[in-house]
Order: C-alpha cells, then structure tokens, then sequence
C-alpha cells in the first residue's frame, strides 16, 4: 500500500513538475532577463549533468572507464564527427577501459 | 514527408530533407541508447517487488529515467519511501526548468502544452536546443520524444519480465551514451570562450557540491549557480 503511494506521488510530482515550465506566463518568458537565463539554462543543466553521470556515483566522486569514454567524446566532436560515430566511439572506449 | 520537390527553393528543399535525415537518426540512437537503462530499470524495479503495472506505470506517467532510477533503487537498498520520493522530485526539477525553455521556444497551445510537457527530459530537449538555428526545433522535440517514449516503455516491460539480459550498462560502455550524445548536441552552442567557461563552471560547481548535498541536487546547483555567473559576467 504504502509502495503504491510512493509509486503514485512520485508519477504525479513530477509530470506536475514538468507541467511547471509550460503554465509560466507568455510575458514572463519575454523579458531580456528571462530570454538569457532560459537560453543558457538547458546548456547549464546539460553541462552538469554530463559531468555528474561520467565523474560521479551517488555521493562519491569517481575516475573510470567513463571518463575515457567523455575524451574520446570530446575529441570527436572537436573535430566535427558525426553523431552516430560520437556515441559509439565513447561507449566502444568506457567498455574497453572497463574490461582491463 | 516524402512530397515531390515543386517548388524553385531547390536548395531550400534539399537542406531540409538533409536535416529531417539527421534528426530522424539522431532521434533513433538516442532511442536506442536509453534501451539498456529501460531493461536495467524494469529488472532493478522487480528485484525491489514492484508490480509490473507498478513499473509500466513510472514509465508511462513518471517518464523520467533519473528519478524512476532512484526512485526504485532506494525502496529496493530499503531506504525509506520519503526519501525515495524526495530525491526523485529533486531530480524531476530540471525538467520544470527545461519546460520553460521548450515553452519559450515552441510556445505550444491549449492541449498540447501538457503532452508536450509529459515528454519534456534531458534527450529532448538536448536536440530542441542544438536545431534552434535550422529552424527545426520541434521536429527534433517531438521525434526524440516519441522515439525515447516507445524505447523506454517497451524496454522497461522486456527489463521486468525477463530481467536484464545486456548486463549492466558499464559492461558495453552505454553508461556513457548519454554524456556523449549531449556533448554532441551542445556543440554548437559552445562555440564562444564565454560559454564553453559557463559550460565548464557549471560542471565543476556540480562535481564540488557531490559529496556535500542530497543526489540530484548537484545538477541544480551546477546549472543554476552558472547562469547566475552568466548573467554577472554580462553585466
């Protein structure tokens, strides 16, 4: 019972969380201020999150396999790979670290 | 899709097709890529006794990798379900503040607001952001989307029915799919020294606050303290 009302608000939480961002104000998302934060906002967040799911497990910070996988990422898209070749490359390279 | 080219715009009709290609593929290996953590999920979910409406019901309502994986791992290490709920709702906050971004770019209408804001997360929005100069934002949104949406879904049921049969994704190296695919799709808006520096300081404000804060507040505090940067820097 209990394990179904986790199940419940954590589902209703957070498609109302999402829900959020679409019920601000047109007027709101037109202010100079506004524009510059929203337009940064998802390069920000994406940013962090790359760095938090390659360098850390819950608490603890970590260097392994999937920070070789982020360089070879790195590499390839500074020299304009194509996307396909980003992804696989990476992976190929954190699986080939992770196996030695 | 496929109409005859009619008009003069030879090229006009060319570049568009060329990236209704790209994002079609994108779309697809982004789809693809969420499939191992879909069976990982749905075998994590019933190792921690949930039932299989119980998952399909995350996948479906909840739609949000982080937070289902966090809710389900901590009821499953037999943490307490207000910390179960909690974390996942932290990590959920990211998707409120990519829902403006989406809103300000697409600014859908009437129903469409709230299937657009269900399929709001970290994949679609990463390729609505890297199309904004081509113009097309909302193909990428909603290809990402459905394609994402059906992976994940058919993934987690596979995942909880006959367990996770690739093996942890650190084994084939998907763990790093994700970051590679956003560092790809960031690209193009790192073009500038300014932003690469806010890209990396948000990064960096993240990894430092680890060890100190509850998971999932690291990327809040990464992504919001760097626009607060942004914004003092351009001042």
């Amino acid at each position: 019972m209990k394990l179904w009302l986790a199940v419940m608000i954590a589902s209703a939480g957070c498609a109302a969380l999402k829900l959020a961002g679409f019920v601000v104000p047109a007027r709101l998302l037109d202010s100079s201020v506004a524009r510059r934060v929203l337009e940064a906002l998802p390069v920000t967040l994406l940013s962090a999150l790359i760095a938090v799911s390659v360098f850390a497990t819950g608490n603890h910070l970590m260097l392994d396999s999937r920070a070789a996988g982020l360089a070879v990422a790195l590499i390839l898209v500074a020299i304009r790979a194509p996307f396909l070749v980003v992804v696989v490359a990476a992976c190929a390279t954190a699986a080939g670290v992770h196996a030695l | 899709m496929s109409e005859p080219p009619h008009d003069l715009d030879v090229t006009g009709d060319a570049s568009r097709r060329m990236a209704e290609r790209r994002i079609r593929n994108r779309a697809l290996t982004i789809g693809l890529s969420v499939t191992p953590f879909g069976l990982s999920f749905g075998a994590v979910s019933a190792e921690a006794h949930l039932s299989l409406v119980q998952v399909c019901l995350l996948s479906l309502v909840l739609f949000s990798g982080a937070s289902q994986f966090a809710l389900v791992s901590i009821i499953g290490a037999g943490g307490s379900y207000f910390s179960a709920v909690g974390t996942a709702l932290l990590l959920g906050v990211r998707n409120g503040l990519y829902g403006a971004r989406i809103n300000a770019l697409l600014r859908p209408t009437g129903w469409r607001r709230f299937l657009m804001a269900e399929v709001t997360i970290d994949e679609s929005t990463a390729m609505a952001v890297s199309e904004t100069r081509s113009g097309h934002s909302a193909r990428a949104f909603w290809s990402t989307a459905v394609s994402v949406y059906v992976l994940w879904n058919v993934s987690t049921i596979v995942g909880a029915v006959v367990g996770n049969a690739l093996g942890s994704p650190a084994t084939t190296g998907l763990d790093v799919a994700g970051p590679a695919a956003f560092i790809a799709l960031l690209a193009p808006r790192l073009t500038t020294l300014r932003m690469r520096l806010v890209a990396l300081g948000s990064g960096a404000i993240a990894l430092i606050s680890v060890p100190a804060v509850p998971v999932g507040a690291p990327i809040l505090i990464g992504g919001l303290a760097a626009v607060a940067l942004l914004l003092v820097f351009d001042r």
